[in-house]
């Protein structure tokens, strides 16, 4: 198979996933709750914190995390970053780890990810930094970007509000087979419909979780991956785009940056979207799905709206989307690139428990950062894959 | 050299009352938010004065709790090709559509200049 841009397929492998404090989790800082899920995810394969010499972490509250991560563990990683995409991030730093791991800079990569922003302050954290020719219109930053987003995609392709309550459900459903998911509850379309208008088309149930969490993903290259773990997500691809920051200057509502992404990212990885078996999306908010699932190629621009209708995401439906429950019902902590690389890993590994799907070969993780800004995707592969 | 700190005239010709963007004189393109260079080409930019017609792009309405009123959060396509986001006045907030044609307004807001859009002409008549 031809290795195209120079990414190193297959060399690199995630062989550990591991999260902590899933939906609230009181009393710990986000460095607290990074770690936790750091020493579970090195645990599971033996590892210690002295094992690991590529250290990437991006922290709500702290510009400095790799280094201040690096302090708390006692390591002198030789490679840090923490590099800051929003949501995206974590993909980023995937990207990263696998050409610093085939490149022999670092043998073991941690990538770890904690917010307590729902105990600590019971709203979304962002560090976006205000317009001064956005921020005298009141928008509420990030939901009425995502809005804005929305009404276009509805003028443009006649989405319908019901084809955005679908995503709801399905990620609902999902979160009902995840025990680790913090929204649990039945949710109709009644109660969908019914919930509060905020940013209008987008209601309370557009809208993701504000919950607590941490995440933390080990790699290392692929010989050693196969004497760590069973089944090694193996690094097919990882690619990323940005086309602005503030919502004004993206250049086409209804078209993200992930289209660009995800072509290379098939491209490097030597597959096309027909191929992926389990697809983890970046959904703050329900038309996020829409978006990123026409942008990846999983249909066509502006059918997004009636494909997530016609059941086909949903449990038992074609293509398995957000099979955790996704941002929407799962976990939210504010940045939640991560948790999509924890899930596709896991569903490769086989042990998703009642969400898993029978043979998953390729998984997509999708990373979004600030307002649709931001698009990275990685893809994961199995031995039958490499 | 007059775009050199273009935030800072931008907004001094605001508070002036006019509306003025920029433009690459070499590629006639138009800029907006100032900036000191035009973007991908790095050339200079020099202000023009906005004409002022614009059409909506976009448009959210926010419900806040009560008391406080619903209001409108638009992105908005100038006639020279820019975009950038404002409040549509001078209508109800439902009421503001996608495809819109609206035209600036400099009102002063919290003491400050602030570009805000109406509806224009024939479509004012029409919602009346």
């Amino acid at each position: 198979m031809t290795v195209s841009g120079a990414f190193p397929r297959g060399e690199s492998a995630i062989v550990s996933a591991a999260t902590f404090g899933m939906g609230a989790a009181p009393g710990y800082s986000a460095m607290e709750l990074a770690v936790q899920a750091s020493l579970k995810a090195l645990k599971n394969v033996g590892l210690t914190p002295g094992d690991v010499d590529g250290l990437m972490i991006c922290l709500p509250d702290d510009i400095f995390s790799s280094l201040s991560m690096a302090e708390y563990f006692g390591i002198h990683p030789r490679i840090t970053d923490n590099n800051r995409t929003g949501g995206s991030s974590f993909q980023t730093h995937c990207a990263l780890a696998s050409m610093a791991l085939a490149a022999g800079q670092c043998d073991v990569a941690l990538i770890a990810y904690g917010s307590n922003q729902r105990s600590a302050s019971g709203k979304l954290v962002t560090p976006l930094r205000p317009s001064i020719y956005e921020q005298p219109y009141r928008g509420m930053r990030p939901l009425s970007a995502y809005a804005l987003a929305a009404a276009r995609h509805m003028y443009e392709f006649g989405t319908t509000k019901e084809q955005l309550g679908h995503v709801a459900l399905a990620a609902r459903k999902w979160a009902q087979l995840n025990p680790e998911a913090s929204t649990r509850e039945d949710l109709s379309m009644a109660d969908y419909l019914g919930s509060r208008m905020v940013s209008d088309p987008l209601g309370v149930r557009d809208c993701c979780l504000v919950s607590d969490g941490a995440a933390a993903v080990v790699m290392v290259r692929a010989d050693r991956a196969r004497d760590l773990v069973k089944r090694p997500a193996y690094v097919l691809s990882a690619a990323a785009a940005t086309s602005h920051r503030d919502i004004t200057n993206m250049p086409d509502l209804t078209t993200t940056a992930a289209r660009e992404a995800g072509e290379r990212a098939y491209m490097q990885a030597g597959i096309k979207a027909a191929d992926v078996d389990v697809v983890q999306v970046y959904d703050a908010f329900t038309i996020n799905t829409i978006l990123f699932l026409e942008d990846l190629g999983f249909c066509p621009k502006g059918e997004g709206g009636r494909f997530v209708a016609e059941g086909h995401i949903a449990p038992g439906g074609s293509l398995p989307v957000n099979t955790n429950g996704g941002g929407l019902s799962c976990v939210h902590p504010g940045m939640y690139g991560l948790f999509t690389m924890v899930e596709a890993t896991q569903q490769l590994m086989g042990i998703a428990g009642q969400r898993q799907i029978p043979s998953v070969d390729i998984a997509l993780a999708h990373g979004n950062g600030g307002e649709l800004a931001s698009q990275a995707v990685v893809i994961l592969g199995s031995d039958a894959a490499i | 050299m007059h775009t050199s700190i273009p935030e800072k005239e931008y907004l001094a010709f605001l508070a002036s009352g006019k509306f003025m963007i920029q433009r690459s004189p070499k590629s006639g393109r138009y800029v907006f938010y100032p900036r000191l260079a035009e973007p991908v080409t790095g050339d200079s930019l020099e202000w023009v004065e906005a004409c002022g017609r614009a059409s909506v792009y976009s448009v959210t309405v926010l419900h806040p709790k009560p008391p406080e009123a619903a209001y409108n959060l638009v992105l908005i396509d100038l006639e020279e090709g820019p975009r950038l986001m404002s409040r549509v006045d001078g209508i109800a907030a439902d009421q503001v559509k996608i495809g819109m044609q609206v035209q600036v307004k400099i009102i002063q807001e919290n003491g400050q200049a602030l570009l805000v859009f109406e509806p224009r002409g024939a479509i004012q008549k029409a919602l009346s």
